[in-house]
């Protein structure tokens, strides 16, 4: 049966939306992967132990499972206690928080190494704790770790396609249904391959614009 | 507890880790407008002494009180936290390795704590900032990061980092013993202008002849003790201790 690449047009506009809501899935969760990991970060750093074991258990059980069964119990098992989360919602807090637990391993030993004579000299000026955390340790980790967390967010990008299963309609599922129309396995799986591929090539240039932007200050 | 009569005034300090005592029993007296310079070997308490009166090193015993209040109260936690923050707004500290924040620009710098603690709009924060930059001399670097910086322009915006907050008092931690020979007279000229302006200052220094020049009282600590103190001119031409003789003896056979 040979492979026969006329049969992608048709399935043109399906593969467009499926880039769109990856793209869009991806998005989000990053930007809960990364406030979420600084949060996390601090947390683990600062907080009083009552609060920081509780979170050091999640962290454990968002690193030690695999992503494919959190995004099951956070879309099917938690109907049963009654949070219905829509399919998208539940994709990226699953993603969402699974790389938050990776960003803050980073931001903890970048804030680790930031100069103990930073904080003193923020503290010196008057400022409590918290805004001299805010505004002079933690943008500082941040700036450092900008590189592994784009890293991770490739990764992010990729486990993306993990979210297909709970019938979020991003690139791979999008691919799975116009195989299910066509039988060519081939075609839509390559086509969708040189989607993400070319998805990865955007967010390596975003990445690269923000290091560079924080080059000056080194 | 008595009310003071100095502006700062240093009762009984005391600090130790553990058993090891690293400052004994320390008073000391500033009047407003007085620059006070700290001597010693290293390893003497100087720098702890100094950090003691912003409470970066806290003391295990003793007061310290600055312009009527104390700045070590025995309070509860949280209220400690408010108290010492407003204390130490009137409090600069210059660092040996200046501490400038790199990722912000030379203006950010100085004009952070400002803005944050005394909620300054941005126009009152861009003159306040040129104000103080000026008066260092580093205005024409406003916009550029500490890495674009010499050692001593950086020492010379942390100090107005520090003046921003407009402190009563300001402390000097080695400030220019980082520096290359070269940078080191352009970070004293703006000490000895503040000096001029009175602002009331407590520096430890290794450099005799700049506290010599500047100072109006000089203290020699060793072992967690002051040895000596007086005017400069008796501890360094006339010391009547020991300790200060041999320890001066050895500095300037160090410098030549």
């Amino acid at each position: 049966m040979g492979l026969d690449f006329s049969v992608l047009p048709p399935f043109y506009g399906t593969l467009a939306l499926g880039v769109l809501w990856t793209v869009a899935i991806t998005a989000a969760s990053a930007v809960l992967s990364f406030f979420g990991g600084i949060l996390l970060a601090v947390i683990a750093l600062y907080a009083p132990m009552a609060i920081r074991l509780p979170f050091r258990f999640l962290a454990w059980l968002f690193m030690g499972t695999p992503l494919l069964l959190q995004l099951f119990l956070i879309y099917f098992g938690l109907v049963q206690i009654g949070i219905d989360l829509p399919a998208f919602v539940a994709g990226v807090i699953g993603l969402g928080f699974h790389f938050a637990v990776y960003n803050s391993e980073l931001i903890q030993t970048a804030m680790i190494a930031v100069d103990k004579g930073q904080m003193e000299a923020a503290r010196t000026l008057g400022l409590s704790r918290r805004q001299a955390l805010i505004k002079v340790v933690v943008p500082q980790a941040v700036r450092d770790v900008i590189p592994p967390i784009g890293n991770n967010m490739i990764a992010l990008l990729k486990d993306s396609a993990l979210v297909s299963v709970i019938g979020v309609s991003e690139l791979t599922l999008s691919a799975q249904r116009a195989i299910g129309q066509t039988y060519r396995a081939f075609e839509f799986y390559a086509a969708a391959a040189v989607l993400y591929y070319i998805i990865n090539l955007g967010m390596e240039a975003v990445l690269r614009w923000f290091e560079n932007r924080n080059r000056l200050y080194r | 507890m008595t009310a003071p009569h100095s502006f700062v005034e240093i009762r009984h300090a005391q600090k130790s880790y553990g058993t090891l005592e690293v400052l004994k029993d320390i008073s000391l007296n500033v009047e407003r407008g007085q620059i006070v310079a700290i001597i010693g070997p290293s390893g003497s308490g100087k720098s702890t002494l100094l950090r003691a009166i912003n409470d970066l090193d806290p003391l295990t015993g003793g007061e310290i009180w600055l312009d009527g209040v104390q700045v070590n109260k025995a309070l509860p936690h949280r209220q400690y936290e408010k108290h010492i923050n407003q204390m130490r707004q009137e409090i600069g500290m210059v660092f040996q390795h200046f501490n400038l924040f790199p990722h912000l620009t030379v203006r950010e710098n100085v004009t952070m704590a400002p803005k944050l603690l005394k909620k300054i709009s941005d126009k009152e924060a861009d003159k306040l900032a040129e104000e103080q930059l000026d008066h260092v001399g580093m205005l024409e670097r406003i916009d550029y990061y500490p890495a674009q910086l010499s050692g001593g322009q950086k020492q010379r915006v942390a100090i107005a980092r520090a003046l921003a907050m407009k402190p009563k008092l300001m402390l000097f931690d080695e400030a220019t013993s980082a520096l290359d020979p070269e940078l080191v007279e352009e970070v004293n000229l703006v000490m000895k202008k503040l000096a001029q302006e009175h602002m009331t200052m407590i520096i430890v220094t290794h450099e005799m002849d700049f506290a010599a020049s500047v100072c109006d009282r000089v203290l020699f600590m060793d072992q967690g003790v002051v040895v000596e103190e007086g005017p400069p001119e008796q501890v360094f031409r006339n010391p009547t201790q020991e300790r200060t003789r041999n320890f001066l003896r050895k500095h300037l056979e160090g410098a030549k």
